[in-house]
């Protein structure tokens, strides 16, 4: 398994400018490790800019294709990676334990970063919709490790996730993430505004932190 | 396997991966802290605060209480946060298995660290005590924890179980801790740091200026009774306390009819 050295994805200048790699040959994609969840769990995240099939992969979603067993969140409303991480580790839990309010663990994900119960509210703001997502994180969540390993159950997922989404791979990173933000829409979506907490922080990064506590705060605490 | 771990069974959530053996802190009479990874942030290690199952009640009644009590900690902890009350942020729930995971607050509760600053001397010490000694970074503290308590009952929340053990003291950076070295820093080091306020399973919301009293008064008979040989230095928590907001010193006036209730009650009892 190939990595990007880092010092090409730190850089937005560079970032920005490169062409899409061909498939198979280097990945974004990364195995994503969470904590108390059963050992056999497989979950990977990959982050695109500039989608330009956001309608395609809707409609297969809506059409149930197996083939397209995917979280497909906006990465408009994503502020951190540990903010994503805990959508997908409720997700997660919440099937292990039985206990899905949706379809499957993908569609969870979606409805896991809302802060109320309303499911469809969730997919509308969280998830992919046509002619505005244009940066898309994808997750990947298997329940079990693939018999022919790890390393080529990676490969697998991102050849078909690379033949599937058009657009640019970046690594899932805090900065990349930040990137494509849009703070007024997320400090709306998790009702920020005018949280004392927040004025009382100068610190853009430690603001930043804050941020992503309350988005957790909300989703953890979710219809309460 | 003779380790206590086997007389509590840890709940389910903390079998189901094993890369860290979760880590109990305390046994209470309500229920058990634990330490172990955050779920979803790597490096990272939370609190996970567990109410098992009480065999002695209705198991019906028994969860719902239970639920109910989860939930209404990790509502006071948002409401918290969200007003800038220095509290530990929560990462995830399952009200109905009984369990919650907050952030993991570095350092230690402000008890051991104010019992470290005084010393292991005897308590008949009390009267000596008010020798040369500089006490300006205990003040400091008792100070830091009046504005801590201050600026939770202006939030409109009372906390039911005020203590030196559920108040914990995070470490600043290096660059704001007492230099130099010797016993007198090492003595500075255990009383700095920022005062967060945890352990809110009695808390609830008031803006009585009784309420708000009897808040204080538990903390002053706690305080009493866990440091001595520091009861004389009380009052600077009460005199941040009256700055921190503008009802407190009516909160303080309560304060003085509440003690002589409680004395009277000591009195006859
Ligand atoms: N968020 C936290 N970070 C670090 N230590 C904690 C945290 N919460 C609790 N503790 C430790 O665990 C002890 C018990 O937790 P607490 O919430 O006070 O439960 P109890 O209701 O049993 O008193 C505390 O006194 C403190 O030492
Ligand atoms: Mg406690």
């Amino acid at each position: 398994m190939s990595k990007r050295p880092a010092t090409e994805t730190s850089d937005p200048a560079l970032t920005s400018k490169r062409p899409k790699p061909p498939s198979g040959v280097t990945m974004s994609l990364e195995r994503i490790r969470l904590e108390h969840i059963p050992e056999s769990y497989r979950v990977y995240g990959a982050l695109f800019r500039d989608v330009s099939n956001a309608s395609f992969l809707q409609a297969q979603l809506i059409s149930r294709n197996p083939e397209f067993e995917y979280a497909f969140v906006d990465a408009s409303t994503v502020l951190s990676r540990a903010h994503l991480l805990a959508a997908v580790w409720n997700a997660v839990y919440t099937s292990v334990e039985g206990n899905l309010r949706t379809p499957n663990v993908h569609s969870e994900v979606v409805a896991s970063l809302n802060i109320n119960n309303n499911i469809a509210d969730g997919y509308r703001r969280w998830g992919i919709t046509p002619d505005k997502t244009k940066d898309l994180v994808v997750v990947k969540i298997l329940s079990s490790p693939d018999t022919l390993g790890d390393a080529q159950q990676e490969k697998d997922v991102w050849t078909r996730l690379t033949a599937q989404v058009k657009g640019r791979p970046v690594q899932l990173t805090d900065q990349e993430i930040a990137q494509v933000t849009d703070w007024q829409k997320v400090r709306k979506y998790y009702k920020m505004n005018g949280a004392p907490v927040l004025d009382q922080t100068k610190d853009e990064a430690e603001k930043r932190k804050k941020m992503e506590s309350l988005a957790i705060m909300g989703m953890a605490l979710r219809g309460l | 396997m003779t380790e206590p771990t086997t007389e509590f069974p840890p709940p389910k959530i903390l079998t189901l991966s094993s890369t860290h053996k979760p880590i109990l802190i305390t046994q209470g009479a309500e229920g058990r802290l634990y330490k172990t990874p955050s779920p979803f942030q790597p490096n990272q290690f939370c609190a996970l605060k567990y109410r098992p199952p009480k065999p002695y009640r209705h198991p019906i009644l028994d969860a719902r209480l239970t639920k109910a009590r989860i939930s209404s900690e990790a509502k006071v902890l948002d409401r918290c946060y969200r007003e800038g009350v220095p509290v530990p942020a929560v990462l995830a729930k399952d009200a109905a298995a009984g369990w919650m995971m907050i952030e993991w607050i570095e350092g230690e509760p402000v008890r051991v660290g104010i019992n470290t600053w005084l010393g292991e001397r005897p308590e008949d010490d009390a009267a000596l005590d008010t020798t040369q000694e500089d006490e300006t970074p205990l003040i400091d503290l008792m100070k830091r924890m009046g504005v801590a308590v201050g600026a939770l009952h202006r939030t409109g929340v009372v906390h039911g179980d005020l203590t030196t053990s559920n108040m914990m003291l995070r470490p600043w950076a290096d660059d704001r801790l007492p230099n130099g070295h010797g016993d007198k820093t090492e003595k500075a080091k255990a009383v700095a740091g920022d005062v967060v306020v945890i352990d809110f399973g009695l808390a609830m919301q008031s803006q009585s200026d009784e309420d708000r009293a009897v808040d204080l008064y538990v903390l002053e008979r706690a305080f009493a009774s866990t440091h001595p040989r520091a009861e004389r230095l009380f009052h600077h928590i009460l005199d941040s306390y009256r700055e921190s907001f503008k009802k407190a010193p009516g909160v303080l006036h309560k304060l003085e009819d509440v003690r002589m209730r409680g004395r009277k009650r000591s009195m006859l009892g």
